[in-house]
């Protein structure tokens, strides 16, 4: 194999993988920024997301679809949880939303095998997306370039729905301070749960989009939940720019150590992380932690 | 008009508030003095709703709004400037008055904060961490304004500003009191305090104990300062 072309599709499979991390690390980041807590669950949600997308295509065989419900049901169950359980919390210490968020980590895997049972569930992806096509003569799934496009539009969304909608606007001042957004007249707690709404709808896609790739299993929880807080951290706990960089960072680093060193590919992206804990303890983009 | 009764606020074990009786008239300015830690922030903050109050009301237009939420406060028309000012550091100037503009505003809209701040219209597109203190003063103000406020709670607005800067913010107020603003002032500054209010009262330990015009105040002004504001 040519150098050139492994390295633009090893290039575009890493991007395709930043896709799917950004789409976690970005709804934990903001969930971050406003609540100041640790959602656990993240790794969860996205799971759900993608036993949710499983179940919309087995029934309407519209992948598209599960695309549109996976994450509608998956961030109004987040919504549920913040204003039904989370919002007895604020004012207590970190430690509580840690157990509490931890527990629910625990429930959700236990009550999706019951109801979807333990065996690794394959989602088709539409057939329009289950070609391959060849770059510089390599062949390469045409799935993977629809998830990088997919990674650049939800980023582009977010970042234009952050800057210009008045929704975007409050989150921003509240994630800067959030009693002055409460004194000068918007209710915060609403903003609360919609942040962890979003927040948890964005893992709901992520689930979704991962599922033709890895299967819907019990495994993706944990696995996501230690990619997501890696990339959090490293791009600045509160930052959206710095969970995009921190996605394709460690996207990189996972496909090209794979393939370099596969024995230490998990080593290098703890490395980077604590690299960036010495150097900029706040994160690359964070404010000082 | 803002009438206080009996307010009574605790912080944990310590009595704070212990019975605060204050009244603001329509298009009136209040100031309120007195030493470091007596409850002055604390009053304002409680009437905000940012405290809870343990006793008393706070009626504002007749209606009691003790205990309220601090977005029912905001809605019920108090606006709300804290020591400190806090701005919205990475906002621009305008998206930190957009986060006050809950409706568009009528009596304040952006134009005519712009018009009273010349100073802000230049740095409309700043970041708010990058004004000066007065600057940021103004845009705290402008922030309060913009919700069309019946009472306006201004927490120590000189703290920390040049006195030239004091003294552009006293135009400012005096242009607000020409503009029948209500003005609840809570101020260490005995000079810019006795140079825009209407009344002057002085707390001590959580009480009222001594109300008079600025003109009383200068005659006595001796006496009072030595008995409850110098150290």
């Amino acid at each position: 194999m040519d150098f050139l072309p492994f390295l633009v599709t090893q290039c575009l499979n890493a991007l395709s993988q930043a896709a799917l991390l950004f789409f976690l690390g970005c709804g934990l980041t903001l969930i971050f920024g406003i609540m100041r807590i640790v959602n656990f669950a993240h790794g969860a949600f996205f799971m759900l997301g993608a036993y949710v997308g499983y179940s919309t295509v087995h029934w309407t065989g519209n992948f598209w679809a599960a695309l549109i419900v996976a994450p509608i049901l998956v961030g109004a169950f987040g919504a549920a949880f913040e204003l039904g359980i989370l919002r007895q919390l604020y004012g207590r210490d970190g430690h509580a939303f840690l157990m509490v968020t931890f527990g629910l980590t625990l429930i959700m895997g236990e009550v999706i095998r019951l109801i979807w049972g333990v065996e690794a569930l394959q989602v088709k992806p539409p057939d329009s997306l289950s070609d391959i096509v060849f770059i510089l003569d390599e062949p390469f799934p045409v799935y993977r370039l629809f998830l990088v496009g997919a990674g650049i539009v939800v980023a582009v969304v977010i970042w234009q729905f952050l800057e210009r909608t008045r929704l975007g606007l409050l989150i921003r001042a509240t994630s800067q301070n959030a009693e002055m957004v409460h004194a000068l007249g918007t209710d915060v707690r609403l903003v609360r749960s919609a942040v962890f709404g979003i927040g948890c709808g964005l893992a709901g896609i992520g689930g979704v989009m991962a599922a033709p790739l890895v299967t819907a299993s019990l495994g993706m929880a944990p696995n996501a939940v230690i990619d997501t807080f890696v990339i959090v951290i490293i791009g600045g706990m509160g930052s959206f720019l710095g969970s995009l960089i921190g996605a394709v960072l460690v996207a990189f680093v996972q496909v090209f150590g794979t393939y370099y060193f596969p024995d230490f590919a998990l080593a290098f992206m703890y490395l980077i992380m604590v690299t960036v804990l010495v150097v900029r303890p706040g994160g690359l983009l964070g404010k000082e932690a | 008009m803002l009438v206080i009764k009996g307010l009574n606020t605790h912080y944990g074990a310590s009595h704070i508030l212990q019975g605060v009786d204050l009244e603001v008239p329509d298009g009136r300015i209040i100031a309120l003095l007195g030493r470091n830690g007596v409850g002055k922030s604390t009053t304002l903050r409680t009437v905000m709703g940012l405290v809870p109050p343990s006793g008393g009301s706070i009626e504002l237009g007749g209606i009691n709004i003790a205990g309220w939420r601090p977005h029912q406060v905001a809605r019920a028309g108090v606006a709300y400037v804290p020591e400190g000012r806090l701005i919205f550091p990475d906002l621009t100037v305008i998206e930190n008055i957009k986060v006050a503009e809950r409706v568009p505003a009528r009596a304040w809209p952006l134009p005519r904060l712009l018009a009273l701040f010349p100073s802000l219209r230049e740095r409309a597109r700043n970041r708010g961490a990058n004004l000066s203190g007065g600057e940021q003063q103004m845009l705290a103000i402008a922030r309060a304004l913009v919700s069309d406020p019946k009472v306006l709670l201004l927490d120590e607005p000189s703290q920390g500003l040049a006195p030239l800067v004091v003294r552009e913010l006293a135009g400012v107020i005096r242009k607000l009191r020409d503009e029948n603003v209500t003005i609840l002032l809570v101020e260490q500054n005995m000079k810019l305090a006795e140079a825009v209010a209407d009344e002057l009262h002085v707390m001590v330990k959580g009480r009222m104990v001594y109300g008079a015009t600025p003109e009383r105040f200068r005659a006595e002004e001796q006496e009072i300062r030595s008995r409850y504001l110098t150290v």
